[in-house]
């Protein structure tokens, strides 16, 4: 059996928590307090010394991003909260914001408080209109009870937020397009160096991290780095929310320390495979993550775990697929994403996503031949090391691994 | 997302921001550093009003905010949100996406389809639905999933949509 570790979401099944008394009243707000007492880089070490890493789906240690932004202030530094929660498979970000705005809030504002941030913004996806209202309702709650605005606490400190819809491009959440979209330019990533560290948000220092993240930081400003650390394995430290959708009996968003069991979170958290089916693959970390066949998911879900697998924790948007589930139909529809989705920027992405998109639909009207599904992968391999941005080869990736590990499925195409 | 054919009735409506709306994307735009970052919760506003961005809008926006036509459209046509012609009263949007596949979405397509008589990416000829399809709306834990303008409706059956279609007649 595996032990659920409510962090992130000990408030989700308490409505009233969108009250801002009723988060103060349970103890929310202890980690902004502690904080308030500390030096602002300190805090970035407690941070580093927590092992956390980004919940967004790079997993780049969040304290050694926050270490890139310069102590000699010349500039504004903005902070930015990435909720633009778009990457197939994941749906973990709404369930803090919807129930618990204030862990949000809070942890943003810790971060500004630490990396001296003036403004923050929080990108949330265009279509969850009702939870910016939710997030901008409370942000004028804090302000009320002084813990956002000027002199926060009364300890000085400054800080606002802005909350900012998308308007539908997945690539908003990519760091940089996310940046461009704030400026009201399209949502194309930019090159890097530099990082926005140095030259993000109006060329001033930036922070862009996930809900998720901003939301650990609250317990680790309370508890400490140590108190956190228990929690997972090594460098794998904190909980986790793991969103489990697809074939299975219970779908839904579980929190549990960082790597679980992908096995057990199919089988204990979400109930099984529903309909008494066999397993035949489950996508683990979001779509942009390799498909794994049903005798390689007894794995740890933690990053570099996944990553040893051929595959990445990502998001942990957990995609189970029963034993009825046609592969080659899954590659269009995950393809028909990448292909929408591709902001048109670099030409491997856009065009050698569209040009599988196309084989595919020949290899499923049944008019395709061996070479086509060569082809494919021929493709895939051009696109990698080509594009700004990890979307392209993502798309490329995914279904080259489909094709690699259900290669008899695509052959009976052309059979 | 490609959406409606709907004949545009130039002549019955205008679709200028009235002061209200005006003053609104003014105050948004002294929020941040820079004004040109309330393009797109300006496009939002327009859009909440009119169900569209209508190009006298555009125009308009461009006083407010001191940038050109050529600098709106090439940041509203990147958007799928925003849209450049009329939609119908009723926007219906289905995830088409591998979650909401797995859980039959396709069969929920082919439902709508047949109840609005259009296929997605069309409006129905009295301008009361359009059908589109979309990528994943963020709600796999309750596939399959629709949104029905800002509403969300999600685990959806052939049943629950009927009920919804009934709900709007």
């Amino acid at each position: 059996m595996i032990e659920e570790k409510k962090v992130l979401t000990r408030h989700a099944d308490s409505p009233g928590m969108i009250d801002v008394k009723n988060y103060i009243k349970d103890n929310g707000y202890k980690g902004l307090e502690k904080a308030l007492e500390k030096k602002p880089l300190d805090i970035v070490e407690e941070v580093k010394k927590s092992f956390l890493r980004g919940r967004g789906g790079a997993g780049f240690p969040t304290g050694f991003k926050w270490s890139f932004i310069p102590t000699d202030k010349t500039k504004p530094h903005y902070l930015i909260c990435n909720a633009d929660e778009g990457e197939p498979g994941t749906f973990k970000d709404r369930v803090i914001m919807e129930n618990d705005p204030f862990l949000l809030i809070e942890g943003m504002t810790i971060a500004a408080y630490a990396l001296q941030a003036d403004l923050g913004f929080i990108y949330i996806r265009g279509e969850f209109k009702w939870i910016a209202e939710i997030l901008e309702r409370a942000i004028q709650d804090a302000r009320k009870v002084n813990m956002l605005g000027e002199n926060i606490m009364d300890k000085g400190f400054d800080f606002d937020l802005i909350v900012m819809r998308g308007a539908g491009a997945y690539i908003c959440g990519e760091e940089t397009a996310l940046i461009e979209s704030i400026e009201g330019k399209r949502g194309q990533p930019r090159i890097k160096p530099p990082f926005p560290a140095n030259s993000g948000l109006y060329g001033c220092p930036t922070i862009v991290n996930n809900v998720e993240t901003l939301a650990s930081i609250p317990f680790i400003a309370e508890h400490g780095a140590e108190t956190y650390k228990l929690m997972g394995g090594f460098q794998a430290a904190g909980t986790k929310l793991y969103g489990i959708s697809g074939h299975v009996n219970r779908p839904g968003v579980y929190e549990y320390p960082l790597g679980t069991n992908l096995k057990d979170l199919i089988q204990y958290a979400a109930g099984g495979v529903r309909n008494d089916k066999k397993l035949k693959a489950v996508i683990p970390g979001g779509l942009s993550a390799t498909i794994l066949k049903e005798d390689e998911i007894d794995i740890p879900m933690d990053f570099d775990s996944c990553v040893k697998a051929d595959t990445m924790l990502g998001s942990g948007g957990v995609i189970v697929m029963d034993e009825d589930t046609p592969i080659p139909e899954i590659a269009l529809a995950t393809i028909n994403f990448y292909v929408h989705e591709s902001c048109g920027q670099c030409t491997p992405c856009r065009e050698g996503l569209a040009k599988i998109q196309q084989i595919l639909k020949i290899l499923l009207a049944g008019n395709g031949t061996i070479q086509d599904i060569d082809t494919i992968i021929k493709l895939a391999n051009t696109i990698d090391g080509t594009t700004l941005c990890p979307l392209g080869e993502a798309g490329g990736a995914v279904i080259r691994a489909m094709i690699k590990k259900f290669r008899s499925e695509f052959d009976a195409l052309v059979s | 997302m490609s959406t409606s054919t709907l004949p545009q009735n130039k002549d019955a409506v205008t679709y200028t921001l009235d002061a209200k709306l005006v003053s609104n994307i003014e105050k948004l735009a002294d929020q941040f550093p820079d004004k040109h970052s309330a393009i797109l919760p300006a496009l939002h506003i327009i859009q909440d009003e009119f169900n569209w961005i209508p190009p006298e809008s555009v125009n308009q926006l461009c006083d407010i905010l001191d940038t050109t036509p050529n600098k709106i459209y090439s940041v509203l046509t990147f958007y799928t949100m925003f849209h450049t012609k009329p939609v119908g009263k009723y926007h219906i949007q289905v995830c088409r996406n591998v979650s909401c596949s797995l859980m039959g979405a396709s069969n929920l397509i082919e439902h709508l389809t047949q109840k609005l008589n259009i296929q997605p990416g069309e409006t129905t000829p009295d301008g009361k639905f359009t059908l589109s399809l979309v990528e994943c709306l963020g709600a796999c834990g309750n596939a399959p999933v629709m949104m029905l303008n800002d509403r969300y409706h999600e685990n959806l059956t052939a049943d629950k949509i009927d009920d919804i279609l009934k709900s709007l007649e």
